[in-house]
């Protein structure tokens, strides 16, 4: 009985490993294709690199999402790292609940709602005091901070109640003041969640096109927009080859970071058995 | 230097004024600055909303007729209009479209389940370097670009796609199948995107459960389906619900999919919204769809926050 059960796990788990990465790879296959139309193999080339390295609009594109995704993770770090920080450490306060549920609900908000509301809001907003008097890259980018930081105030929390709290406590019974506790050990305790949160904000930014579109201008195209506007009408090689270089970054950038996780673990474990012999 | 002095003390007197209240204020400042951000971009810009969705829909800029006018002087006139939210309840249109995406989202969210569950077993029951592989297998498209993948089926699911020329070549058909285009797609196109989600709190449940009950169910002679029924899916059940949400909510408001897979022949609220809106230009109605879409959610949004709460407190 057991060994139909894992049978049936196996190949369950086969099954949907390959429903997530087949397409994946057949997209990249495709972006070797010489043919124009996408599904018909008509020799290996790389010619589509060249066309879409070649096109202004998609470097002024990626220039554009790559900007507003720095903005956004910094600032997004900054303030869901606060937002945490008085959700986790100080009790309760005035308006408690109202903040607690403002911070985590645009993480289940459906994307046209948080999209449609706030372009009514910045066109509000322009009407009465004259700002933003043009709707582009700081409108986006205060779009992206405001569901972003929901994100990094999550992992912010989930760090605080993990790892933090002995030393803090620790610090406060050899008599170091609060602020102080603050800034010299949860801080720098909180740095890796910081990192994953600006990352995971990044990440989020550049995988925006319905906010973007909603809130964005005329002259302001964000990649997901460019790429949007492209494959509605249909099947393109070129944005194939660019599918190919985004999984690539990817790929490298998730395995530096298995990798780089996995030494720090071998680290770990290796002073652990040194302290333990000692 | 006589004058000089005062200056110089009363910069310092400043200084110290600042770092004084810094320091016993400190709190608040940390608090104020998300706060004051969220009331700003985030609970406006949804009162804004429900404020233009009880509009009238004028011909004008911005289309929509105020809401508090002032009559001669000092007398306020507030003008409330719920035919928005009349004309989305008598409009076949609209009533379907708001079904359908509920019958989509929950035959999608089973769908997810069904494939996640069994993985998220698989994944937490493997061992520790196969754990690990795994896991990363799972989360590594998160990373990549959404839409991307939802592209990748454009080609899979096309008359002349790669899935119809593998069944035409096989012999099995003689002509292509239309896949792109119908719910079909669609239902393929959100598991595909969502399965993740389902996946990933379900693995966080499980990793954290008693597996010592099932071998002693076995022990005391349950048969493994009985003891799935009984103390396995019970056990794991508030991960089976925090995953069918996190496919469930966003799959609702879902415009990409519908839009690229489902081609017009899909209607789903959130590509409707966002055609009444950037097609129509119809602000109110379009308000009106938003605050319909929410209430839709708002039940299953709470019931999710109520769980994360109840995740934060046990740990």
């Amino acid at each position: 009985m057991n060994g139909k059960r894992s049978i049936f796990l196996f190949s369950m788990t086969c099954f949907g490993i390959a429903f997530l990465y087949i397409p994946m790879i057949l997209l990249v296959i495709y972006s070797f294709n010489k043919s124009r139309i996408v599904p018909v193999w008509g020799g290996f080339s790389t010619r589509w690199y060249g066309v879409l390295f070649e096109s202004e609009e998609v470097w002024a594109a990626v220039s554009l999402s790559l900007k507003i995704a720095t903005v956004n993770a910094t600032f997004a770090m900054l303030l869901g790292t606060l937002a945490g920080l008085a959700l986790v450490r100080f009790g309760s306060f005035k308006g408690r609940t109202l903040f607690s549920g403002m911070i985590s609900a645009p993480l289940v908000m459906p994307e046209v709602i948080t999209g449609l509301s706030l372009l009514l809001l910045f066109i509000t907003l322009n009407e009465f005091i004259g700002w933003p008097s043009a709707r582009g890259f700081t409108t986006i980018t205060i779009a992206h901070i405001t569901f972003s930081m929901a994100y990094v105030a999550v992992i912010i929390q989930s760090r605080l109640t993990g790892v933090a709290q002995d030393l803090e406590e620790a610090a406060q019974d050899l008599g170091a003041k609060p602020l102080r506790v603050l800034v010299d050990i949860t801080l720098p305790l909180l740095a890796p969640g910081m990192l994953a949160g600006w990352l995971l904000a990044f990440t989020l930014s550049l995988d925006d096109l319905i906010i973007a579109s909603f809130v964005s201008g005329p002259g302001a195209v964000t990649l997901p927009m460019l790429i949007y506007s492209r494959i509605r009408l249909g099947l393109r090689p070129d944005i194939n080859a660019l599918a190919t270089i985004i999984i690539l970054i990817v790929a490298i950038g998730v395995l530096v970071a298995a990798w780089i996780m996995f030494r720090q673990q071998k680290q770990r474990e290796l002073e652990l058995k040194m302290s333990e012999e000692s | 230097m006589n004058e000089v002095a005062p200056t110089a003390t009363a910069q310092a007197k400043l200084l110290h004024r600042l770092s004084h209240l810094l320091q016993h204020n400190w709190r608040s400042l940390i608090l104020f600055i998300p706060f004051f951000w969220l009331l700003l971009f985030f609970l406006a810009p949804f009162f804004l909303v429900l404020k233009i969705s009880v509009a009238e829909t004028i011909i004008a800029s911005p289309p929509f007729t105020p809401m508090i006018e002032w009559v001669d002087e000092g007398i306020m006139h507030i003008k409330i209009v719920i035919d928005n939210y009349a004309y989305l309840w008598e409009d076949d249109l609209y009533v379907n479209t708001y079904l359908n995406s509920v019958k989509i989202s929950t035959i999608s969210t089973i769908l997810c389940l069904l494939i996640g569950y069994p993985m998220a077993y698989a994944i937490v029951r493997s061992s520790h370097t196969t754990k690990h592989v795994l896991l990363m297998l799972v989360i590594l498209p998160f990373w990549t670009s959404f839409l991307l993948r939802v592209y990748a089926w454009m080609g899979l699911l096309a008359d002349q796609g790669t899935i119809n020329d593998l069944l035409i070549s096989l012999g099995l058909i003689d002509e292509p199948i239309r896949m792109l285009y119908t719910e079909f797609a669609v239902y393929v196109g959100i598991v595909y995107t969502y399965v993740p989600f389902m996946i990933l709190p379900l693995y966080a449940n499980m990793e954290k459960l008693d597996w010592t009950l099932l071998e002693a169910a076995a022990d005391l002679g349950a048969k493994p389906m009985a003891t799935f029924f009984t103390v396995t899916l019970p056990m794991t059940m508030p991960g089976v619900i925090a995953g069918g949400l996190l496919v469930f909510i966003p799959a609702t408001g879902e415009y990409v999919i519908p839009d690229l897979l489902g081609g017009g022949n899909v209607l789903m609220i959130g590509r409707v919204l966002y055609n009444e809106f950037n097609s129509n230009i119809d602000w109110p109605v379009a308000s009106a769809v938003a605050i319909a879409l929410l209430l839709l959610l708002v039940l299953p949004m709470m019931l999710y926050q109520h769980i994360q709460g109840k995740e934060t407190e046990n740990q």
